[in-house]
């Protein structure tokens, strides 16, 4: 598999209170476990089971997996921020890997 | 579209426990609002938005949406955990769809009620993988 990055889209400003959008993308094949390579050999699962967001070290918003989420998983959700701090993103892959990326956010 | 032998397919039984396995009762379809194509024609990338018609703040928020599809391998797509700091509970995602069929969206609050949202897809290539 190639390497394995994430990108983060998110506002680098807004004003307190303000509900943001944050976008997210990561390339991964999600292997399904449905597939049967050429010779008829089932192909092992191996997806993207868990993405973690939060802010100032606070999980605000999680999402659990399944295979039926789409080869690249893109995810978009909303988070309120009251002051200025850091975004941090995990991505938890079936085979342990962690994936990581972080934005910093300013409120004023 | 060939079916993996040996393996059992989600049907709407299958939902339908699923739904009742997480919330109790069965929620009246309202309060969610899916947002998927009518008709798709690539079932390996389906677009899908959702809202939940509920607010964020204070002691009700919507805590986690659950959206199943009852016609692939499994009823399971993806589970949304939210908190009062993700300010609006509504998401969007890529999904498969393995052929036609209803792709369902259950909230629980923090209070316990509970809303669904159901839609269905009309997929001309089925998101089976080859």
């Amino acid at each position: 598999m190639a390497t394995i990055r994430p990108r983060v889209k998110a506002p680098r400003k807004a004003s307190p209170g303000e509900v943001v959008e944050i976008k997210t993308l990561i390339n991964h094949s999600m292997e399904s476990g449905q597939r049967k390579d050429k010779n008829g050999d089932p192909i092992p699962r191996q997806i993207i089971n868990k993405f973690v967001a939060a802010f100032n070290g606070r999980e605000f918003f999680t999402v659990d997996l399944a295979p039926a989420i789409s080869a690249n998983p893109y995810l978009s959700f909303y988070a309120k921020v009251e002051e200025s701090g850091e975004f941090t993103f995990t991505w938890h892959d079936d085979d342990g890997s962690v994936y990581e990326d972080s934005k910093s956010i300013e409120v004023a | 579209l060939t079916a993996v032998p040996g393996l059992a397919w989600a049907d709407e039984a299958a939902v339908a426990e699923a739904i009742k396995g997480m919330v109790g009762d069965m929620p009246p379809e309202s309060g969610v609002t899916l947002d998927l194509p009518e008709i798709a024609e690539n079932g390996n990338t389906v677009p899908l938005s959702f809202e939940v018609d509920a607010p964020m703040s204070g002691d009700v928020y919507v805590k986690d949406v659950m959206v199943l599809a009852d016609g692939n391998p499994s009823p399971d797509v993806a589970v949304f955990h939210f908190t009062p700091m993700s300010g609006k509970a509504a998401a969007s995602t890529r999904l498969r769809l393995a052929g036609t069929q209803n792709v369902v969206a259950v909230a629980q609050l923090s209070d316990g009620t509970a809303m669904m949202g159901k839609k269905q897809v009309k997929v001309t290539i089925g998101g089976c993988g080859g």
